[in-house]
């Protein structure tokens, strides 16, 4: 009615809004659309060029708006039918009425932009497109889901973004160190880190050798030692060191970015955390898995939903439970005690058998000592987790309580071990750079002995040929430490897939054919199959990962075996669970929200990262082989590029700005603003807690029916 | 991308994918889908936008929904005429809901109408109770299941009325950390 009295170029910018909120509100029929649409139509055709510049906002306003009920459309809870009309409309008045917005001077650049943001919403298509084809294993992960649950899929889901991560680390290193050194640097045989020396000559070849990554295996781009320490390589001046250096940091930086980005989101997902007081509501509405799709699994599932039930029922019934309160208590930290032994006990374990193997390095072999360890470090990582298990039968906590404890103890062991294996890899490295030291000198003694005394050591004498692999060498302390955690990978991939093919596939052949001549039913009681563990294999994946991370910087091959790996993993495993595990009974997850793993993750890549940057920023490198030779630290590579490659201003700037007169305040003015930032998420938590009560009593006092009917329509 | 399939135009094709959480492929594979249930009725020509209604029966015996218990529910949800019976935009409009990437608001709102079996825009003690019966397979005693019913309506009904209305329900549900995760048919 107001609209009436406005002039008629008003009339039609006003239609057309009061039209977008008719359809908004309204679910009218597809033939009474039509004739509004007809109506709009049969109005002056106002050109907008004759329109003044606050109604022609007004349209753009409203060109606008339609712009964002097209992109957000798929999620308003409309039938397609609805929504397509809708779209058809709001393309069509779009079209119409945009192209001819610009008008004056901005016209061409406003039509310009126009037809750009159009190109590039196509282009975004066709990548989302490109994008969901890439996506592997996605009907084999399907066909898990519909025979385990979405619990056991996780895994998989989880196994497959490493692997998305893991391919991103390879493709750095192989692409800007690996293929510049093996097509630019110098080639095999040139110098003498290149060359194999000539007393391994013999059994370079040996399969031996070469599974031990010695040999021609150490010796190639796989390896920290191979590369040279030459500035530039090759036509294009690729800086090879320089490139080593910032990879090894980039595999670092990215991982931080990409977990980090993962748990925001998760993080934005799940809202508020755990909270019990919707516990009925939650076992009803979201119990039932809809990604089931096969009879056992639904006949599980049913089962699983009603033993919940009686159980939350018996919960409520009995919540007031203080008897046995004491012996409870007592128990727990019994358990706690027995478990801190565990761990104290098997810490120990490693370190007395490397200490061993170092002091017999001489008597045993290589292959053998490196045995001992990992197949000691393996077996703890078997069996402990199981005692464990036992152990907390004790405790008598809530499944997922028992869980989350049982997870972090799993967790503590791991680390235990990792840790002291680190330690054992410290000790070898500060032997084997004293070994350097002697080598240094012996060089000096061997070069004087090569003039056989006849030159004076000051006159220039043409210098003497000799074959690489003749000269010298220094240990590398590089190398050995790329070397070991390369064997630790392999070692206890081969631990993994053994684990698997005797528990589990054994176990089920055993199960379904000695079951004919059997005294009891081997199906249903003992041994049955075996139920696949999620949280065991989540944690072995992740701590894997860590050992990646950790000796990426020295083994740039490591990457590339992860991802033949993860490639062999997902399918052995798929295979495995389909094979030979049964849907589990009871499924309790870890926590709430998936960041549960994406904590553990994090804390993972911290953790793993520390040694290799205390190696990095500490300890000289060798003098002989690697990138940095030659180099007081290997962040030198750094300093080095600033002062030859960049223009002098450039390097001044640089100078001022790791001034620690800057630093320091910089550093100061982070931690104030973290503060802040958490003081004022504190006071929006309560903001939204003292909301939410408030919601509650607002709703409570008005009348039911008419007003929720109304909010429910702003809501959408 | 080659543009050669005949059974869509591309405008059609446009207008699904910015309907649904689709992409190109996915919705032409979702058409094989339907058409396979019954490849008689289905014409393969969409162009012309043909009205076929695929029975419940069909629907119902997809390896995806047939042992789910709300399998009936869901159809009528989704279905125009509100018996089970699906056109092909209702088979769309169905598993985009049920997709991975439809946010939260879009999947509760649905979630609601699924489990309000007597659509009075309000879950009951009724609806409650047949929800209850159809999880457990009438497993449950029927004092048990009062007192659950009960519970449920104590924990989530905000205003009183004895019944969750949808704001009570999405109130409830967008808390809930295995929503997403069990609200999620992959095809």
């Amino acid at each position: 009615r107001g609209m009436r009295r406005c002039s008629p170029k008003y009339k039609v910018v006003g239609k057309v809004q009061g039209h977008l909120t008719h359809l908004l509100c309204h679910s009218p029929e597809p033939s009474e659309e039509d004739d509004i649409d007809e109506e709009v139509d049969e109005e002056e055709e106002v050109r907008p060029e004759s329109l003044s510049s606050e109604e022609l906002e007004k349209l753009k306003e409203a060109v606008d708006e339609r712009k964002k009920l097209i992109q957000a459309l798929r999620g308003k809870p409309w039938p397609i039918k609805k929504k397509c009309v809708i779209l058809r409309e709001s393309q069509e008045f779009v079209e119409k009425y945009e192209g001819a917005l610009g008008k004056g001077k901005g016209r061409k650049l406003y039509a310009y932009k126009v037809l750009m943001s159009k190109k590039w919403m196509k282009f975004q298509r066709d990548f989302e497109n490109f994008k969901t084809a890439c996506i592997p294993w996605e009907m084999k992960i399907k066909e898990i889901e519909s025979h385990f649950g979405s619990s056991v899929a996780s895994y998989f889901i989880f196994l497959r973004w490493m692997y998305g991560i893991n391919m991103i680390l390879f493709c750095l290193t192989f692409g800007l160190v690996m293929v510049p050194e093996a097509l630019m640097g110098r080639p095999y045989g040139t110098i003498p880190r290149k060359t194999v020396p000539r007393a391994e000559a013999t059994s370079a070849m040996d399969f031996a050798v070469l599974w031990d990554f010695g040999g021609y295996a150490q010796y190639s781009v796989l390896f920290y030692g191979y590369y040279n320490n030459q500035r530039a390589v090759g036509w294009l001046k690729f800086r090879m060191p320089l490139s080593y250096f910032l990879v090894g940091v980039g595999t670092v930086a990215y991982s931080y970015m990409v977990v980090i980005r993962t748990m925001a989101r998760n993080a934005n997902e799940s809202g508020v955390g755990d909270d019990n007081s919707f516990n009925f509501n939650w076992r009803m509405f979201t119990s039932w898995d809809y990604l089931i799709g096969n009879p056992e699994t639904a006949d599980n599932k049913f089962a699983s939903i009603t033993t919940s039930f009686k159980e939350a029922i018996l919960e409520e019934q009995e919540s007031q439970k203080d008897d046995n309160i004491h012996l409870t208590r007592f128990l727990r930290v019994l358990a706690n005690f027995l478990v801190l032994c565990c761990l104290a006990g098997s810490g120990y374990l490693i370190y007395f058998v490397v200490r061993r193997s170092q002091k017999f390095s001489q008597r045993d072999s290589n292959i053998e000592k490196e045995i001992h360890v990992n197949m000691v470090m393996s077996l703890l990582g078997m069996f402990c987790p199981m005692l464990f298990d036992v152990i907390s039968a004790l405790e008598n906590y809530h499944p997922r309580v028992a869980l989350q404890w049982q997870l972090g103890r799993i967790f503590a062991l791991f680390l235990g071990n990792l840790y002291t294996f680190i330690i054992a890899l410290m000790d070898e490295i500060n032997l084997k750079r004293e070994e350097e030291n002697i080598i240094k000198f012996n060089i000096t003694v061997w070069e004087a002995s090569l003039f056989n005394g006849t030159v004076s050591v000051n006159s220039t004498a043409p210098p003497v040929t000799i074959e690489p692999a003749d000269v010298p060498r220094g240990p590398c302390w590089e190398t050995m430490v790329g070397q070991e955690f390369v064997r630790l990978i392999i070692s206890d991939t081969m631990t993994t897939y053994i684990t698997l093919l005797i528990g589990d596939f054994l176990r089920a052949v055993l199960v379904r054919f000695l079951n004919y001549c059997w005294c009891w039913d081997l199906e249903a009681g003992f041994p049955s199959y075996s139920e696949f563990d999620v949280s065991g294999n989540v944690l072995g994946l992740i701590f894997n990962q860590g050992m990646i991370w950790m000796g990426a910087f020295y083994a740039p091959c490591l990457p590339a075996l992860n991802v033949l790996r993860l490639h062999v993993s997902m399918y052995l495993q798929c295979w495995a669970v389909m094979c030979c595990n049964v849907p589990q009974e009871r499924v309790f997850k870890a926590s709430g929200s998936n960041n549960f793993y994406m904590a553990m993750l994090l804390v993972i890549l911290f953790l793993s990262t520390l040694p290799a940057i205390y190696t990095i920023v500490t300890i000289p490198p060798s003098f002989d082989c690697g990138p940095f030779s030659g180099k007081q630290r290997m962040f030198d590579v750094i300093q080095e590029t600033l002062e030859s490659d960049f223009p002098a201003w450039f390097g001044k700037v640089f100078s001022y700005a790791s001034n620690p007169g800057l630093v320091l305040p910089f550093m100061l003015l982070m931690v104030l603003a973290i503060y802040y930032l958490q003081s004022t998420s504190k006071s929006y938590k309560e903001a939204n807690m003292e909301l939410k009560k408030k919601l509650q009593t607002v709703v409570q006092n008005m009348f039911p029916p008419l007003v929720q009917q109304s909010c429910f329509n702003v809501y959408f | 991308m080659g543009n050669k399939q005949t059974i869509f135009t591309a405008e059609q094709l446009d207008a699904y994918q910015d309907c649904t959480y689709f992409t190109r492929k996915e919705i032409l594979r979702l058409f094989d889908r339907y058409r396979d249930l019954a490849p008689q009725l289905v014409p393969l020509d969409y162009t012309g936008q043909p009205d076929v209604k695929l029975p419940y029966e069909l629907i119902g015996s997809m390896p995806e929904l047939k042992d789910n218990p709300f399998r009936q529910r869901i159809a009528e949800v989704f279905s125009e005429d509100g018996e089970g019976n699906m056109t092909l935009d209702d088979f769309l409009d169905m598993f985009s809901v049920l997709s991975e990437m439809a946010p939260r608001d879009l999947k509760a709102y649905y979630a609601f109408k699924i489990y309000d079996f007597n659509n009075d825009d309000f879950i009951c003690q009724s609806d409650l109770v047949k929800t209850l019966n159809k999880l457990t397979r009438n497993e449950l005693t029927e004092d048990e299941v009062r007192m659950v019913c009960e519970k449920v309506i104590d924990e989530a009904d905000l205003d009183n009325d004895g019944r969750l209305s949808l704001e009570d329900f999405q109130h409830m549900i967008v808390r809930a950390p295995d929503f997403l995760s069990t609200f999620h048919i992959r095809i």
